[in-house]
């Protein structure tokens, strides 16, 4: 049986600052090795100030995926040589001397299966390494320490993935989490790596590290499965070993044996005191977390009589959700949440287009509001939408500048009714005999009226002026 | 000018417009110059100090508000960072250091108008007993210049006690504050841990060490503690003292205080000089209506072992992060794959830190931790947990600072086992977290002897007390420069 397990490694990207100084937890926007301090840079006589927002905000991720959570928590040095890593140790966590990891076992359902977390520690990100130049012999190695102190929440499963399309679902249940609960971007490049164990029948198991994203984690962990079949079906043993991702050719590769062998001598972090998360704190944090997405879902069909569908897709994103939230009202939410899933979405699909758009909550009630009372088609809504997306002007303001409005005056339509009867005589035969292919005259009048023409109005008057 | 006088008395000589900070500072300046090629304590010397004083002097005039030092010079050990100054550890590693920050003690020294006169000698980042292995040559003890002065902040005590500065700031792992004052007949202080932040103190084992004050009286170190003390946001591990005032009550003596004689520190190996020292120490603080009783600590047996088995550990991780790559001194690296080039740069570490870190790399490694490291941690538990049970009954303990009397330079240095046993009586202060404190108590020989009290955890100042009656009991010979 195929066996999978994962270490994630989310970055706590909505912190204002780093786990042991005041640089930025932002740490993108900086030029190479701006973002940096005496105590990030591990200059001597530099000690870690323990930034207690992320613990809140680790142990909030630790509540939201079932994890036991310790009423104490402690830091561990990860003792190795690395470029990347300003003291040559790592500030992390572990559970040696008990459970003092921020959370303990847990699990979260993937559609009916259930995945076990190990365990979730809080620790530092190392700098990032940049190698310069062509070939091996003039390559050089620089470090941007940027990046170097940004909190990090270490997420460990246990081996219950068995294909490679479960490990992906189980990732986007665990970004739409991460996003939910305001800790984490889990869009923003290089915010969410992992490593990874794969087994097959009667192999050993090989972990996979250096998997830079969450679209790799998926090839590789069928690109792992793959080689290793390949290897059984050939009676070749599959050895114990960490291989890396070459993200480039999209292919493992063999670590050198000499990294499996590091001792990293953990011991305690004397310089960050035992921290106490009792109850009252967890009490506390826990009735501060925003609401879960299931339970989002569950308020949006039992409450607004959104179908099931449209809940899915609006609770699952914070962005949505939180825009449906502010713009609702009794009346309009059913209106709002077809008019975000099925129009809005196309429109802001990226980061980008997000972050650029003028739309407001108010925006987006108007527009629900004009829909409902036949002000504005459901046609020319899209219009509208794509309008106030673009320049943020007020709705009325767009539907007169862009002629938008619906044709309501009875006088205006009546006529162009009349234009339809006397141009459709076959249809409105057919009508009079087949109510339902009414339908198809109104169809003309929109094309007439360009979309504007009120459906109720027109039906009203065409059933009037032709007898029926 | 009178450059033997007390920080107390600089201030009161200051205040009262006897002495101005500018002539001060520049017969200290001159004193160095006369004696350091002599003693070594300094490993630079701020060459901007007399102006510094002229501005507080200035400020004096002008009757502007003036800090608490009034321009007093003192030394700082060269573990201490000071921004824009040389901080070398003592160690070729750091030679072309500049730290670009201040110490947390730095900073609230420099607010109430203290002169940092200059940078001095240690043991090579902290580790030793004699300021032997620092890599800049060792100090001399000025009382005769044939001896150690003690370590690892030898240079503070002898700048102290040569008149070279008023007070000083060293750094106590395992007795590096107290050993050189006992050796230099200076006054010298390890404070409850968490009571002086350490942020800006190069780290050697971080989860024992404090910063301490060396200086000529027991007051003075209450008005260095007085500056220098209190939560700092920078170091987790301070505690919060609610601005204790150290000098407050000093005089008021110890009637009826229980005072425990660890046994454990007079036995074996104990230079009889020193003993009988001890006795006399104690029938001293008897005469002055406290009540001394033998205390026994099983554990201060193994409590060496521990100690070095500990420091090790936190040493080879504390001192992982000299590779050179950020800082640290000239070597390029053009040529080098990563870890041939920092092994390379990292022989410039000196042979007793060569020597620890790779005794740190074996005691918590895998295979060996439960036989050392964790064995070493269950010491220090159970040792700490020994002495709140002594402590539920004294209120003090008391033993000599070092049992035995300076010895002379290269005496020892070839003999690791031999130096590591002078430890024994200051490490349990460290593995602990209890304050403990050297006074200048007796001579044998033309070499001074210390004796130490210990107090409970955050009872600094009961233990500043005891330590101000028994200084008063004392005369002393002058230092014979």
């Amino acid at each position: 049986m195929t066996m999978i397990g994962l270490e994630i490694h989310c970055q706590l990207t909505n912190l204002q600052s780093k786990l042991f100084c005041s640089c930025k937890a932002n740490y993108r926007e900086f030029e190479i090795n701006e973002n940096i301090c005496p105590i990030c840079i591990g200059l001597p006589g530099s000690l870690p100030r323990l930034n207690k927002e992320s613990v809140k905000k680790a142990t909030v991720i630790a509540m939201a995926l079932n994890c036991s959570t310790p009423e104490k928590i402690a830091f561990f040095r990860k003792n190795y040589f690395y470029p990347d890593l300003p003291k040559n140790f790592q500030i992390t966590q572990l559970n040696i001397y008990g459970d003092t990891s921020i959370g303990g076992p847990g699990s979260i359902m993937v559609g009916d299966k259930k995945i076990r977390i190990t365990r979730i520690q809080l620790e530092e990100d190392p700098g990032r390494l940049i190698y310069e130049g062509s070939s091996s012999k003039n390559q050089i190695t620089l470090v941007d320490y940027n990046r170097a102190g940004t909190p990090l929440v270490e997420i460990v499963t246990e081996p219950d993935f068995e294909t490679p399309k479960e490990v992906r679902d189980f990732l986007n249940i665990l970004s739409d989490l991460l996003e939910n609960l305001g800790v984490a971007d889990p869009s923003l490049e290089g915010a969410m790596r992992a490593d990874a164990n794969v087994s097959i029948k009667g192999g050993k198991k090989v972990e996979i590290k250096n998997i830079g994203s969450f679209h790799d984690l998926e090839k590789a962990v069928h690109f792992e499965i793959t080689r290793q079949e390949s290897l059984s079906s050939r009676d070749i043993p599959i050895i114990q070993e960490t291989r890396h991702w070459d993200d480039k050719r999209k292919i493992t590769v063999s670590a050198r044996s000499k990294e499996e062998e590091l001792d990293y001598r953990y011991f305690l972090e004397g310089d960050i005191p035992w921290i106490k998360i009792d109850s009252k704190i967890q009490e506390q944090l826990k009735s501060e977390m925003p609401e879960s997405i299931s339970s989002k879902k569950e308020r949006y069909v039992s409450i607004y009589d959104i179908s099931s569908q449209v809940a899915d897709v609006l609770s699952s994103d914070k962005f949505y959700s939180d825009l449906f939230e502010e713009s609702h009202t009794e009346k309009t939410a059913k209106e709002i949440a077809n008019i975000i899933t099925t129009d809005l979405m196309g429109l802001v699909d990226t980061r980008e287009k997000r972050e650029s758009s003028k739309l407001t909550a108010t925006h987006l009630r108007e527009l629900a509001e004009f829909i409902q009372s036949g002000k504005i088609s459901r046609n020319s809504s899209k219009n509208a939408l794509y309008e106030i997306v673009k320049t943020g002007k007020d709705l009325p303001t767009i539907i007169s500048e862009l002629d938008l409005g619906n044709v309501s005056d009875a006088s205006e339509l009546s006529e162009i009714i009349q234009q339809v009867i006397s141009e459709e005589p076959q249809a409105v035969e057919q009508a009079k005999t087949n109510p339902q292919t009414i339908n198809y005259l109104v169809g003309k009048v929109m094309q007439k009226t360009k979309g504007k023409a009120d459906p109720t109005l027109t039906l009203d008057l065409l059933k009037k002026q032709m007898d029926i | 000018m009178n450059l033997k006088i007390s920080a107390l008395d600089y201030i009161q000589e200051v205040k009262n417009g006897n002495v101005s900070a500018e002539d001060f500072v520049a017969k200290t300046l001159e004193q160095i110059e006369t004696v350091d090629d002599k003693l070594h304590a300094f490993l630079s010397v701020n060459e901007k100090a007399v102006e510094q004083a002229r501005e507080i002097d200035k400020k004096i005039k002008s009757g502007e508000k003036v800090g608490d030092c009034f321009g007093m010079p003192i030394s700082i050990k060269d573990n201490l960072c000071i921004k824009g100054s040389k901080t070398t550890c003592a160690s070729k590693m750091l030679g072309d250091f500049i730290a670009p920050y201040d110490a947390t003690v730095i900073t609230k020294l420099k607010q109430q108008d203290a002169i940092f006169i200059g940078k001095v000698n240690m043991d090579e980042f902290a580790m030793g007993l004699t300021t032997e292995f620092s890599a800049y040559g060792p100090s001399k003890n000025p009382w005769n210049t044939e001896y150690v002065p003690g370590g690892s902040s030898g240079g503070s005590a002898v700048s102290v006690s040569a008149f070279e500065c008023v007070a000083s700031l060293g750094s106590d792992t395992g007795g590096s504050v107290r050993n050189p004052a006992s050796f230099c007949s200076t006054v010298g202080y390890k404070p409850t841990y968490g009571l002086i932040s350490r942020f800006g103190l190069i780290s050697y084992a971080n989860s024992i060490e404090q910063i301490g004050p060396l200086t000529r009286t027991v007051k003075d170190t209450a008005f260095m503690l007085n500056q220098i003390s209190g939560i700092d946001p920078n170091d987790n591990t301070t505690i919060d003292n609610n601005n204790e005032d150290y000098l407050s009550g000093i005089d008021s003596g110890i009637e009826g205080k229980k005072i425990g004689v660890i046994q454990e520190m007079i036995g074996e190996g104990i230079d009889p000089a020193v003993l009988s020292a001890t006795k006399q120490a104690i029938s001293k603080l008897e005469s002055l209506g406290a009540i001394c009783e033998e205390v026994s600590l099983d554990m201060v047996k193994y409590s060496v072992a521990a100690y070095y088995t500990i420091t090790a550990t936190e040493a080879g991780s504390n001192l992982a992060r000299y590779d050179n790559l950020r800082y640290g001194y000239d070597f390029p690296v053009e040529g080098y794959e990563f870890n041939s080039y920092i092994s390379k740069a990292r022989r410039n570490f000196g042979p007793e830190v060569t020597r620890r870190m790779i005794l740190g790399g074996f005691v918590p490694s895998a295979g060996h931790a439960g036989k050392y490291f964790l064995k070493a941690l269950k010491v220090k538990s159970k040792l700490t947990k020994e002495i709140n049970e002594v402590f539920k009954k004294f209120d003090l303990l008391i033993a000599p600072t070092v049992p035995v009397l300076p010895f002379k330079l290269g005496e020892k240095i070839n003999d690791p086992v031999a130096l590591f046993l002078l430890d024994i009586n200051t490490v349990t202060a460290n593995l602990t977290g209890k304050p403990a404190i050297s006074i200048p108590f007796s001579h044998s020989k033309g070499l001074p002897i210390g004796i130490q009290l210990l107090a409970n955890s955050k009872q600094d100042k009961l233990l500043l007390r005891a330590a101000y009656a028994l200084e008063q009991t004392v005369t002393l010979p002058e230092v014979p420069l």
